[in-house]
């Protein structure tokens, strides 16, 4: 917010940087399109998700490292330091290679927003919103839309206190009712718009500035867990920079459907 | 006393003269350590300093009659699995590795240039409000940092006065329960009185998916957290962290200070150390000094700063005074004092005579008889030994101690004694019944209670296997079932 025009004019830059394009929609999944609420976000109204097609698993660093290969300027020697910090691609020996305690089926990590924003488009994908993300990530293995379980969301709580899971290969959580896997309890993901929750860091003061949040329930019940849970969610969103990079940070594509 | 007085006011004298001096050669722009200020900002500082941070229960250098400086304080955040107690851990977040954080030590006026290091392995973005600050979010606001990233902000110390910080991320209140708490004091200017001995201590309290006890990683339980029913209420972030080998230390004759903080994030903490009066308590860690204190009340995110002599030795046993928490659920420390004994304060026993009042002698602990079996029942020998240990641990060490040594007079030694090893039953039966009356042990008189424990007969076989197969002891193998036959002979 307070330096959006400056963000406008690096998202101008990189819309311009070129990129090798082919195309692919093997790999992805049909999500059909619905009007829900959101756990917690910009108004807690409904928000409508058009159809759309999402990877079945976040990228890995095999499918990162042919990336690289082919799109030379975003290899870690050579990226712009206006995309990238000092942690991109750390884990990575040099420019084509992964260190050898990497694996190569584990979800990429330590990428910036621009650099995963730029792989998407590269496939002829973008990222998803985070109201796209949300909703093909409340689902559990049987059900579209779980988050009254409170298993599913007493999984995804541990997940979040569980140390190393980025070292994890892609495809060990069941995959939900979507036919989409790791959703939850590998890695976090990239959105495209990330930053537009207003978490300023105090969390307190954003309490008053969304009394949603807490609904004046007095006590817990699985609306409360399940707000917890996303709530970890949109503090890690609000407290990351376009061109940070993490190590519990990966991602995956979506390509809306056009009918 | 005097003697020292002099020599301060020699000193001063000196200095004094050496000032006036200097100051009639150098004219202006020289700041004498006396000048007072009406308003704590305008306190001026020379020089840059990195702070020094210490893990509980120790605490930083004094600050003396340091000036103020600008003070450079880098804390980094570390989420990582730790001991809540024998057989049980838990994935602690915190501050500079440790529960509660590295004890902040600095003086009224300082600039403290606070960076937040959140470490890249983390999965959680943090921040961190100290009390200390004057401004919004106690610098929450300023601090929110992603892991693999550190942040850094500045303030100035305005308020003498020991302060609580702690995490302030959504939500707020598992980040705190997690253990993401510690304290920061500013001492006046020319630093708090003298004292021996200085040591940090903070209570806190847990909230685990498995009851007190029940083994393995246990998950933070946020049902629990909000109904604020604790499972373990602790010192410095586990049971144990202040007995034992672990226990404070002090000499008969010398003065104690305690800086003591309570992180909650749900309970308030009765502070009381048992057989000791506080002479000075700075009330809820503020200037008003209350004295004469037995015990003093601690709010969740807030502090003390507590006084005394220690006048006589022994072993003083720190509590929270809301007593049940001390006993079942971990908050107790102890403070152990050397020395010669002093009569005159305390005499010791005198004598002891036979009272007989009516009612039954046995005393046991109010309850249901349904015990839950363990689990996890132990396979082979080495299981029994450890899973035996851990319930000692837990249930019989504060009274018959590590080593089964016992304490003298008070509680029979269970290593190589005679009392145990004679009679198998006899010893399934006072685990299972309790014990009151005289027996002997080892050729010396105990008249104790030992009330019946609450324990499965898998608990009972593997604790007491435990003990046959340590110290010295006999070496037999207890089974549930020879538990169970005395049990059912009643």
């Amino acid at each position: 917010m307070k330096n959006g025009a400056f963000k406008f004019l690096i998202v101008s830059i990189a819309f311009f940087m070129h990129c090798e394009l082919f195309a692919q929609s093997e790999g992805m999944v049909y999500i059909e399109g619905s009007r829900y609420i959101p756990l917690y976000g910009r108004d807690s109204t409904v928000v409508e998700v058009k159809d759309f097609e999402m990877d079945i698993y976040p990228v890995s660093n095999l499918e990162y490292g042919d990336f690289l290969k082919k799109n030379t300027n975003w290899q870690k020697s050579k990226a712009l330091k206006l995309f990238t910090d000092k942690m991109y691609l750390t884990n990575w020996k040099n420019d084509l290679q992964l260190e050898a305690s990497a694996l190569s089926n584990s979800p990429v990590t330590y990428v910036s927003w621009f650099a995963a924003k730029a792989y998407c488009e590269c496939q002829g994908k973008r990222l998803p919103t985070i109201d796209e993300w949300e909703y093909a990530a409340m689902a559990d293995e049987t059900t579209k839309d779980a988050r009254v379980k409170p298993e599913y969301n007493k999984k995804i709580l541990d997940w979040y206190e569980a140390p190393r899971s980025n070292e994890n290969t892609i495809g060990m959580n069941a995959k939900n009712a979507w036919g989409v896997y790791d959703l939850h309890g590998l890695v976090w993901e990239w959105t495209l718009d990330f930053n537009s929750v207003l978490i300023t860091g105090e969390s307190r003061k954003d309490v008053d500035t969304d009394n949603n949040l807490f609904c004046g329930s007095a006590a817990i019940n699985a609306t409360d867990l399940m707000n917890y849970a996303a709530f970890m969610r949109y503090a890690i969103r609000g407290s990351l920079e376009a061109k940070y990079s993490m190590k519990n940070l990966g991602f995956r594509c979506v390509k809306p459907v056009t009918k | 006393m005097k003697a020292t007085q002099l020599k301060l006011n020699r000193k001063t004298a000196l200095k004094g003269a050496i000032l006036f001096i200097a100051s009639l050669v150098m004219v202006s722009c020289f700041d004498d350590t006396k000048t007072t200020y009406d308003d704590t900002v305008d306190i001026p500082v020379n020089q840059e300093m990195i702070a020094e941070l210490t893990s509980p229960p120790h605490v930083p250098t004094p600050v003396g009659r340091r000036k103020a400086k600008k003070l450079v304080v880098k804390m980094e955040i570390l989420e990582k699995e730790g001991t809540m107690t024998d057989g049980v851990t838990y994935m602690y977040w915190t501050f500079g590795g440790t529960v509660p954080g590295s004890f902040i030590r600095t003086r009224v006026g300082d600039e403290v240039e606070f960076h937040l290091q959140n470490h890249p392995d983390n999965k959680l973005p943090h921040n961190i409000d100290l009390h200390a600050v004057n401004g919004p979010g106690g610098g929450a606001e300023s601090s929110f940092v992603v892991p693999g990233h550190s942040k850094v902000f500045s303030f100035k110390t305005l308020n003498p006065g020991l302060y609580v910080y702690h995490c302030a991320t959504a939500p707020v209140g598992m980040h705190i329960a997690n253990g993401m708490y510690g304290l920061i004091l500013v001492e006046p200017a020319g630093g708090l009185p003298e004292v021996d001995k200085e040591y940090y201590i903070m209570q806190g309290d847990f909230y685990t998916k498995g009851a007190n006890g029940e083994r393995g990683l246990q998950p933070f339980d946020m049902q629990k957290a909000v109904n604020e029913q604790a499972d373990y209420v602790v010192f410095n972030g586990k049971v144990g962290a202040l007995t034992g080998d672990n226990a404070l230390t002090a000499k008969v004759g010398e003065t104690v200070r305690l800086y003591v903080g309570n992180g909650g994030p749900g309970l308030v903490s009765s502070f009381h150390v048992i057989g000791e009066i506080f002479d000075r308590v700075n009330v809820e860690g503020g200037s008003l000094v209350n004295e004469n204190v037995q015990t003093t009340l601690i709010p969740a995110g807030g502090a003390a700063m507590i006084e005394f002599k220690v006048d006589v030795p022994g072993t003083f046993i720190i509590v929270d005074h809301s007593i049940f928490r001390a006993f079942n659920k971990g908050a107790l420390g102890m403070l152990k004092v050397e020395g010669e004994e002093d009569k005159k304060i305390y005499s010791g026993e005198i004598r002891d005579d036979i009272y007989l009042p009516e009612g039954p002698g046995i005393q046991s602990m109010p309850t249901t008889d349904e015990i839950i079996a363990s689990e996890v029942p132990a396979k082979s020998f080495e299981e029994q030994m450890e899973f035996g240990k851990q319930t000692y641990m837990q249930t019989c060490f504060a009274c018959h101690q590590s080593e089964g040594q016992g304490i003298p007079n008070a509680f029979p030694p269970l290593a190589k004694s005679d009392y145990l090893n004679a009679n198998v039953d006899r010893a399934i039966g006072t685990v299972l019944h309790g014990l009151t009356g005289e027996i002997t042990v080892n050729g010396e008189k105990y008249n104790s209670v030992m009330t019946r424990q609450m324990l499965s007969p898998d608990e009972i076989a593997n604790v007491l296997t435990y003990v046959y197969n340590s110290w010295g002891n006999s070496g037999k193998i207890i089974t549930s079932e020879m538990v169970e036959k005395v049990k059912n002979q009643k």
